[in-house]
């Protein structure tokens, strides 16, 4: 591109040719009003408040908008003129007389000095500045938006002014929109509160978590309007040192290791299965998880504690052992609920003034400091009623006006059915294996339990290895546990492991198999059984040979070589055909 | 007196061993009438020690391992499962009935089915009787060749 000298107020300045005015104007720091200009889509001279006084140094001189006039050779741009400034005030005092006196066009008028407007201000808060049209075609790629009639009917609205199919409803146009006429809630009549509290990013381009490493951003294909429209891209152009890449791929790689670390987690009971809760039909019906994000002060409430409807909670009940304890689901009691719902009430009470009714099975409040928190929850007037929730029914039921809920349960310790009211419930979700638990066992060679909890080596001797040496477990995938235990097996996972590397050397179990040459015929049937490729066949010697290192002593070898030439060492014939004899005799 | 059925169990590590020990110490109760033999894997097993227990009186042959796909050694249950197959058409031509050898798959998290199989097969053993071999198996000796 062809270099051009411009003189802007004064200043003088090289540019590209066919650049805008207003991008030199800005580079230097000059201001230079706009209503309708956004960087990163064209130009469109809509509100022409951007007006400037372009000349050629010979006489010869023109009022041009800044946004979209090319620059070229010689062009000297004022600013600042009486004329520019009429300019600006009659097209502003014409926008406002069709306008309402919406904030933008107020704060430009008190800078161009307009106290009233000539011919009044009118009532539409859209100023015909196209932006959302152009966010809409240019970026989002959706075109869902376009100006429709003329003249004074002149408009912005989607096909037929009804819900437009081809809104992905990502809420660009009203991000853009410089007066408020598009308000993201009229595009997306979800309801507001709730909508966020899921662990799903919020953004197309997020951190994946707050503490993730490496700390970088990433970009869920699925919500990003460039994968989805082709278009967008605004996250690379404002990335100022390239790093956005949308061609990268999912990579597999290899490393090669000498232990590793099973720490694969839980999943949370998904509580709609079980309908008497009405998860997913209440929608003041919450999970453990999603009352947590709700208290996080980073999260979609910023740690407020909500109803849907925005309104603080008057009574809230916390349900115990949700698909825990319960011969339906899940057997085992997930061990860290209870604790979690004491801490519920406590934040509950610290932050609103609502009541809190906790519904138990047993208290399980076993741990260092543990049982002294639970004291201290009732201490802090916490309802504890002994009695598994039995359902919650929206509070119409009984026509009662004291809550929007009730959680009906059977009291235990008064031998009563009651009824609570309360606005919002807390289900207490079982932690369950993770879905895919078996696949990864199967990867790593160990079993997983009934519950589909990985299997340790030895419940009490080895609670941190497997049945597969060089692999440990550590937290809620060997079972369910709270932090300090994940913690601690975390430690010792990890000592375990560089017990092996600090070592650099392990020490064979004395089993292995070892094949007598002179009673090997050669006839190689044990190489290809095998599965260690522990076994090779000796050419020269017409004999094979164990590897006792590669070998894992399993047998079936020794119990399928033809002449007996193999020994399974600590599992001789001999040794079995002793026990046999003694067993039988 | 009622006939006590003696039998033998070849318990895979891993998986059965397990499995029976987690019975234990789950305090199930089953009859006494197994006794059980640890191998490293079911793939150990040769069928030469279901003959040898046969011969030298056993009742019954329970054979365990993991179940199809959880060996601890990737595939010796399949192997063992193969052997047993063709072990039982064996039996057959001695004149023993082939449900005295049995072969289940128990995991290490199964007690309950440990537990189960042992009383399921020894009231079956005890329902068919003592073991008759007719002679015709022959009375020697088995050792193993490099001895």
């Amino acid at each position: 591109m062809a270099q051009v000298h411009v003189n802007i107020d004064g200043h003088d300045i090289v540019m590209e040719e066919g650049a805008y005015v207003l991008e030199g104007a800005r580079s230097l720091g000059i201001r230079i009003p706009t209503l309708c200009h956004y960087p990163y889509m064209t130009p469109y001279a809509a509100c022409r408040i951007c007006a400037v006084e372009a000349r050629d140094g010979k006489g010869w001189t023109k009022i041009v908008t800044a946004c979209n006039y090319p620059v070229w050779d010689g062009l000297e741009i004022h600013t600042g003129t009486p004329r520019v400034m009429n300019a600006r005030r009659v097209n502003l005092e014409m926008l406002m007389s069709r306008s309402a006196p919406v904030p933008v066009l107020q704060q430009l008028a008190d800078e161009l000095g307009i106290e009233k407007p000539r011919w009044g201000t009118g009532d539409d808060t859209c100023i015909l500045c196209g932006l959302c049209v152009r966010v809409c075609d240019e970026v989002v790629g959706a075109h869902a938006l376009a100006f429709s009639d003329r003249g004074i009917f002149r408009k912005v609205a989607t096909p037929f002014g009804g819900q437009s199919d081809d809104c992905i409803l990502c809420g660009a146009c009203a991000k853009v929109c410089p007066t408020g006429h598009i308000a993201l809630d009229d595009i997306n009549q979800r309801q507001v509160v709730h909508r966020d509290i899921s662990l799903a990013p919020n953004s197309a381009i997020s951190l994946p978590f707050r503490q993730a490493v490496p700390n970088v951003p990433r970009i869920e294909p699925e919500h990003c309007i460039h994968f989805n429209t082709g278009g967008c891209k605004v996250c690379s152009q404002v990335c100022p040192k390239d790093c956005i890449q949308y061609d990268d791929t999912e990579q597999i790689e290899e490393i090669e290791v000498g232990a590793v670390i099973l720490a694969t987690g839980f999943d949370s009971f998904d509580p709609s299965v079980m309908k008497q809760y009405g998860y997913g039909r209440y929608p003041n019906v919450v999970t453990a998880e999603q009352f947590e994000m709700m208290n996080n002060a980073a999260g979609p409430t910023g740690g407020r504690i909500l109803l849907e409807n925005g309104e603080e909670p008057r009574a809230i009940g916390i349900v115990h052992c949700v698909g825990s304890r319960d011969q339906n689901h899940h057997k085992y009691c997930s061990r860290v609920c209870c604790m979690y719902a004491f801490k519920f009430s406590h934040l509950v009470k610290e932050k609103t003034k609502a009541e809190v009714y906790q519904f138990y099975i047993d208290i399980r409040s076993y741990g260092k400091g543990y049982e002294e928190f639970y004291q201290r929850i009732l201490d802090e007037d916490v309802n504890i009623i002994r009695g598994r929730g039995a359902e919650v029914v929206p509070a119409s039921y009984r026509r009662t006006e004291e809550g929007q809920l009730l959680v009906r349960c059977e009291d235990t310790l008064i031998g009563k059915f009651r009824e609570v009211p309360v606005d919002m419930v807390i289900l207490c979700t079982a932690l369950e294996a993770r879905a895919d638990a078996k696949e990864v066992a199967r990867k790593f060679n160990i079993s997983t339990g009934a519950d589909g909890w990985f299997i340790e080596a030895h419940p009490k001797l080895g609670p941190v290895s497997t049945t597969t040496d060089g692999v440990y477990l550590a937290g809620a995938c060997q079972s369910p546990k709270d932090i300090p235990d994940t913690v601690s097996q975390g430690g010792a996972a990890a000592s375990h492991v560089l017990k092996l590397l600090c070592l650099g050397e392990i020490l064979l179990d004395a089993a292995f198999a070892e094949i007598r040459e002179e009673n090997c015929s050669g006839c190689r049937i044990c190489n290809g059984l095998c599965p260690y490729n522990a076994i090779d066949f000796i050419a020269e010697k017409k004999v094979s040979k164990v590897n006792a290192a590669m070998c894992k002593a399993c047998g079936t070898c020794v119990a399928a070589c033809p002449t007996g030439a193999i020994v399974g060492k600590h599992f001789t014939d001999e040794q079995i055909y002793a026990q046999i004899e003694g067993i039988l005799t | 007196m009622s006939f006590e059925p003696r039998i033998i169990g070849f318990l895979c590590n891993w998986c059965s061993y397990t499995g029976a020990d987690l019975a234990g110490t789950a305090r199930m109760k089953y009859p006494p009438n197994m006794t059980s033999i640890r191998v490293m894997c079911s793939g150990r097993i040769d069928p030469g020690f279901i003959l040898s227990s046969f011969r030298k009186g056993a009742d019954g042959v329970l054979v365990c391992g993991c179940h199809p796909g959880d060996c601890h050694y990737v595939e010796g249950n399949y192997k063992c499962l193969r052997r047993m197959l063709l072990t039982r058409q064996l039996i057959k031509d001695f004149g023993i009935d082939p449900v005295r050898l049995r072969l289940e798959w128990v995991s290490a998290s199964e007690g309950a089915r440990f537990q189960e199989v042992i009383t399921e097969f020894t009231e079956q053993i005890r329902s068919l009787g003592p073991l008759k071999l007719g002679g015709l198996v022959p009375e020697v000796e088995r050792t193993a060749v490099h001895t």
